[in-house]
């Protein structure tokens, strides 16, 4: 679940971070409004990316008039496939330098790391290259948390210009903002220090951990939208994980690693996925409804059923797809390859239910699914 | 860690559905079941086995090796802990989805006690002929027929199918080890690797990776220096960047973890990389 700017920032100032002044507007009139109560402002699209800037989606403005002709350009952009719906109206803030400020999971390592530079803004990964003395990384206890003092320690030596103290203080915000709201990802890029001393956040970039969303309901709510197509919509309204692709060859299989595979394999011999859709783990039971989400996609020429089951079991998978398949009756070929658990009735099913042989080898299934699919294009 | 048939086993809400059903399967493979938890069935009895309200009850009454977890997704962290706590040396992690924060109290509970994790999110382990814990299909001829060569999966559907692929080709299976489709799991495919290089049962290993993180270059890292024949397949060449692939581990992200780098690093390390998983015997008999 990724934060656009205006719902992340109000977290930052609950965990008693400072953010610049602002308004969320959605007209070039309501931005120059904004721009008359704030004074000099910076006007910033709404998009969950980083792109923004580059792409032109921020601009300082002096004047409300100036305000209302940058919302009126900036509206209507669209940002790395976001369109641009709405403006943060911000006040502007008097930049003596910029650092760079994170909590994020270190994978790798399986705890917490925080990361700080003295050079933030643009580029921070290609300045901490040409400076990497300016980079710090705090690895953090998971049961201790983040003390001041370690964080003081990680500081030491980067030369903040007196603001250390300060910016230790807020990185321990930032860790308890991380921890509170479940976070992947807090990221504030630049950390303004100010003409008079102050550290302001300019910006914010928050990924909160999709699997914590039954314990953070209220603020999952405010996450963007996903960038979805309707049938992926559906899909996952369904509790189902579901990519749509390109090709013409459709793929339903349990499990991720069985459907990535059988992608990879369909690709191999020739074909062109249409789709990623698994019902593996707990949805192994939705085979149905699945089936017929899929089959929505206009694009599909012949279908592959990849079902190998290890908790899956393959029999109550057979028996959604060959509910769904006689009801909806589609146009298309289906191949069949099933092993693991609930093999011999799930392939008995399908010979006395459909008429087709379920494949003994997965590559003579998807051979001749490509093939079919092959020969309804031509 | 490899699972033998001499280890005890506790599963953790082994009165639920799944639980049942496939403690009952590990059971009737002859793995070494000595107790279930489930705090609301403490003092009674479950496909014969004595129900606990905690690991640390259990332990006290019925000593155990290993903990395996049918447990919820929120349930997960205290369960694990209470599995450290009670002195497991292994833990089977079978839950997927869970908070990506009690993951790491999970692994920090697991350094404090010392105990292995296995997972989150992992299909289990098989060691055919001797035991099984989780939800592999090893009591399926087809697909788990005792033999000499190791596989090590991230993913449970796809090391069934490699495992088939070994048994159709005339091979079998010494040891499965599912470490799991999480992004951050307690037992990596590399020190996965050095258990199976040190078994005298298992004469060559099978890694079934996936795109997403680097495990599979640490794992590479190894087998450069292993005398065991090593076999790879990744899942994911054909799925799109920037998409998580159903596991929440399986996701090419700026360039790092694809398809490309991963293959490279395994072949440089002297792996066979298959392209698709029926080629992996063929590799392991040409090496």
């Amino acid at each position: 679940m990724n934060f656009e700017e205006h719902a992340a920032k109000p977290l930052l100032n609950e965990a008693g971070i400072e953010t610049p002044k602002g308004r969320l507007v959605a007209t070039p009139r309501e931005a120059a409004a904004a721009a008359e109560a704030i004074g000099p402002c910076v006007v910033k699209a709404q998009a969950p990316t980083g792109k923004r800037g580059k792409a032109g989606g921020i601009k300082l403005a002096a004047s409300p008039e100036e305000a209302a002709r940058y919302a009126e350009a900036i509206l209507g952009m669209v940002i790395d496939g976001w369109p641009i719906e709405r403006l943060l109206v911000e006040a502007q803030v008097p930049i003596a330098r910029e650092f760079y400020a994170a909590v994020l999971d270190d994978t790798a390592a399986r705890n917490p790391v925080v990361l700080f530079s003295r050079m933030g803004g643009m580029d921070v990964e290609e300045a901490a290259e040409r400076d990497p003395d300016a980079m710090r990384r705090i690895p953090v206890d998971i049961n201790e948390g983040l003390s001041l003092e370690a964080a003081k320690a990680g500081l030491e030596g980067l030369g903040l210009d007196g603001a250390e103290a300060a910016v230790a203080e807020v990185l321990t915000k930032l860790y308890a903002l991380y921890r509170k709201v479940d976070a992947e990802l807090v990221e504030i890029n630049p950390l303004c220090l100010t003409a008079d001393g102050k550290l302001v956040a300019l910006d914010c970039k928050l990924t909160l951990d999709d699997a914590a969303a039954p314990r953070q309901e209220e603020l999952a709510k405010k996450a963007a939208p996903p960038k979805t197509t309707a049938l992926e919509a559906e899909a996952a309204a369904a509790g189902l994980k579901y990519i749509e692709l390109s090709g013409s060859v459709g793929v339903l299989a349990n499990g991720a690693g069985l459907t990535m595979t059988t992608m990879d394999a369909i690709t191999h011999f020739g074909g062109e996925p249409a789709n990623f859709l698994e019902i593996g783990g707990e949805a192994y039971t939705k085979a149905e409804v699945a089936l017929s989400i899929l089959l929505k996609n206009p694009d599909i020429r012949s279908l592959l059923v990849n079902f190998c089951g290890a908790f899956a079991r393959t029999d109550v998978m057979a028996d959604g797809v060959v509910k769904a398949w006689k009801a909806l009756d589609p146009d298309i070929p289906v191949f069949f390859t099933i092993h693991g658990t609930g093999e011999e009735e799930a392939v008995a099913l399908v010979e006395r239910e459909l008429g087709i042989k379920p494949a003994d080898l997965m590559d003579d299934a998807v051979r001749q699914a490509v093939a079919a699919a092959r020969e309804a294009a031509a | 860690m490899i699972l033998r048939k001499h280890h005890k086993i506790l599963v953790q809400g082994m009165t639920g559905k799944q639980g049942t059903f496939w403690t009952e399967a590990m059971i009737d493979y002859g793995a070494d079941v000595v107790a279930g938890v489930n705090p609301r069935k403490a003092g009674t009895e479950h496909l014969g086995r004595p129900v606990f309200a905690s690991a640390r009850e259990a332990a006290a009454a019925e000593p155990f090796d290993v903990a395996l977890m049918f447990v919820p997704p929120m349930g997960a962290r205290a369960a694990a802990i209470d599995a450290c706590e009670a002195g497991a040396r292994l833990i089977v992690c079978l839950t997927e989805h869970i908070p990506s924060h009690d993951v790491m109290e999970m692994h920090a509970a697991a350094k404090a006690s010392g105990a292995r994790i296995v997972g989150p999110n992992t299909a289990g382990l098989v060691t055919p002929g001797e035991s099984f814990a989780g939800i592999m299909p090893a009591f399926n001829e087809r697909v788990f027929k005792p033999g000499r060569v190791g596989v090590i999966s991230r993913s449970g559907s796809l090391g069934t199918l490699l495992c088939l692929n070994l048994v159709q080709a005339g091979m079998g299976v010494s040891v499965f080890y599912g470490v799991g489709g999480d992004p951050m799991i307690g037992t990596t495919p590399r020190e996965a690797l050095q258990f199976l290089d040190e078994d005298e049962g298992t004469d060559a290993v099978v890694i079934c990776g996936e795109i997403g993180g680097s495990a599979e270059e640490e794992a590479a890292e190894y087998a450069s220096g292993m005398a065991k024949p090593v076999a790879a397949f990744i899942a994911g060449r054909a799925s799109p960047p920037g998409k998580k692939m159903g596991h929440a581990g399986a996701i090419v992200s700026g360039g790092k973890g694809d398809y490309a780098s991963k293959r490279r690093a395994l072949e440089a390390a002297g792996v066979a990389v298959a392209d698709v998983p029926s080629e992996t015997p063929g590799l392991l008999k040409a090496a």
